[in-house]
């Protein structure tokens, strides 16, 4: 029943070619510890799903994406994702854009073990021309044509949440929890990285258990990570690293930017990476975006 | 000490008119001008309209944009973005104003790519997003800050991204009927989708500007009535609103050179 991992160990788990869901919204509440893990490590030739933000973008840089499931790829106050870019406009990923509420409906279906749900999302647009989605009419008197929105089944969801206990309770504080518990029940295995991993939260945390998103037999792993979120938000305990940001943005337009980017920045481990990001304190005192 | 009111103050209030007798719907303004008109629309004419403080919580006192404290908004409400999909988009609930990077004459959009194929475009922008759902399920208006041919593109968009009212997208026996497209304002002036077959047509003119000029900028014929009226000045009261939404003064940066509402000098 316990549930804690290293981040080696979570890395381990994963293999080339899997269809991963990474949970949070552009810059905002990413498990990018665990994106660095795999960045970090041998993995190739995955299917990324998600609210794309710089995971997106770092993943394309370093070369690990085959295809892209996602309905945009921003980091919001830098409304344009480069590195993602890139890998568009040279044609080196394989997509399937949707709406986002479509990639909602797909998540969906998958924890609901549909094959699809029906929607009007998407019909009239280019979404259909190239997504290469089948209709559906409704059996009542309505006889209505839907589009039928196929589920996305994930070989595993990445989260990042504030707490977690060994049995994998987890808790997500601050204002929007995003579609987090969509992806984890879409997928096979769902790893949370956490600010804080206690024993049991009944014992620490029972006073914020309406901040248990999901509940623990949709979670396979949890890892230990304190700012595992970071350069992304993580309200209400830090901002985003407007700063780091912009210094990984500045690198996509370098020769051999990727190179040195993940040399200098993502680096060998963890540790040395938040030594790298300014130290915990840094992190922690960084402000809380306003919209 | 009055100053005369700026084009970007003309737009704000030409924009608030857009939720004029919406009912009680979620008012979504994206960037600075479209967010202060529907601020604006919410604390005169259309109290009734919902509004996010731009995360996640609803607010009957539109939160001023800029910087401020973290946590000054007062929450009236609760509307995170999976809940928005549930509870506005797809119930119809919302009306939003975007600012598209292309837009044809069927009033469809394009916020996802440029050129190329669709496999390896010229130019990768941020992707459809919510734009699908949003156009099929619920009210939409656009604001242009800089009206030209390259946004209101000759043919069609290159990656239809929002549902308009073009007949050949719609497939036999599809629900279309919660297509409804209302007014674009451009810094130039104010069309609508009130011509024969939705088609796009002028309703406002800006100070100092001649359907001419619209009719130059724009890729697609656009519908001129012989009299067209111009666009009303903003008022002391709605001025002084706009000012205490927009302390830093973001607004001033939206039109290039910031220039005045009547801008007699660009009208030759």
């Amino acid at each position: 029943m316990d549930k804690r991992l290293s981040l080696d160990a979570f890395v381990g788990e994963l293999s080339d070619g899997m269809t991963i869901g990474i949970a949070g919204w552009g810059p905002r509440r990413k498990p990018m510890a665990l994106v660095r893990a795999i960045l970090r490590s041998g993995l190739k030739d995955l299917t990324i799903v998600t609210y794309g933000g710089a995971d997106v973008g770092m993943l394309c840089a370093a070369g690990k994406v085959r295809k892209l499931v996602f309905a945009f790829v921003s980091l919001d106050a830098i409304p344009l994702e480069p590195w993602f870019r890139k890998a568009r406009e040279s044609g080196a990923i394989e997509v399937l854009e949707l709406d986002e509420g479509m990639l909602q409906w797909g998540l969906k279906a998958a924890a609901l073990r549909l094959p699809f749900l029906p929607t009007r999302v998407g019909l009239g647009t280019d979404v259909v021309t190239h997504g290469g989605f089948e209709t559906v009419t409704s059996p009542y008197a309505d006889g209505e044509v839907l589009l039928a929105m196929p589920a996305i089944p994930l070989d595993a969801a990445l989260i990042h949440v504030h707490r977690a206990d060994h049995r994998g309770n987890i808790q997500a504080l601050g204002p929007d929890t995003y579609y987090d518990e969509w992806f984890a029940k879409a997928a096979a295995r769902t790893y949370v990285s956490a600010e804080q991993v206690v024993e049991r939260m009944d014992l620490a945390y029972p006073e914020d258990a309406k901040a248990n998103i999901f509940e623990r037999c949709f979670v396979h792993g949890v890892i230990e990570v304190p700012f595992g979120a970071h350069p992304t938000s993580m309200p209400p305990s830090y901002g985003w690293d407007m700063a780091a940001f912009k210094s990984y943005v500045a690198s996509a337009s370098e020769e051999g930017g990727w190179d040195r980017y993940s040399r200098d920045v993502i680096g060998a481990d963890e540790a040395g990476y938040l030594q790298r990001a300014g130290g915990a304190d840094a992190v922690a005192k960084l402000p809380l975006p306003i919209f | 000490m009055t100053q005369a009111p700026t084009l970007a103050e003309l737009l704000i209030v030409a924009c608030s008119e857009a939720y004029r007798g919406n009912g009680e719907v979620v008012a979504t303004g994206i960037g600075p001008v479209p967010r202060l008109g529907a601020s604006l629309a919410k604390l005169t004419h259309s109290p009734e309209l919902m509004m996010t403080d731009g995360e996640a919580f609803l607010v009957e006192e539109p939160v001023p944009i800029g910087p401020r404290g973290y946590d000054d908004r007062k929450a009236a409400g609760y509307l995170p973005f999976s809940r928005f999909f549930d509870s506005a988009v797809w119930t119809g609930r919302r009306h939003a104003m975007v600012s598209p990077t292309q837009i044809d004459r069927f009033g469809q959009t394009n916020l996802s790519c440029l050129g190329g194929t669709y496999t390896q475009p010229k130019v990768q922008m941020l992707g459809v997003r919510g734009f699908p759902g949003n156009s099929i399920h619920h009210v939409n208006s656009m604001f242009v800050p800089a009206h030209s041919k390259r946004i209101f593109v000759e043919g069609e968009v290159d990656m239809v991204s929002s549902v308009g009212y073009n007949p050949a997208r719609r497939p036999a026996g599809a629900n279309f009927s919660g297509v409804d497209l209302r007014l674009i304002v451009t810094d130039l002036c104010v069309m609508d989708f009130g011509g024969p077959d939705h088609a796009i047509r002028l309703v406002l003119l800006h100070p100092g500007v001649t359907a001419d000029q619209v009719i130059e900028a724009t890729g697609f014929a656009v519908l001129a009535p012989a009299e067209v009226p111009v666009t009303p000045m903003p008022d002391a009261e709605q001025l002084a609103i706009i000012a205490r939404l927009d302390p830093h003064n973001i607004r001033a940066t939206v039109i290039k050179g910031n220039p005045s509402a009547t801008r007699e000098e660009v009208a030759a």
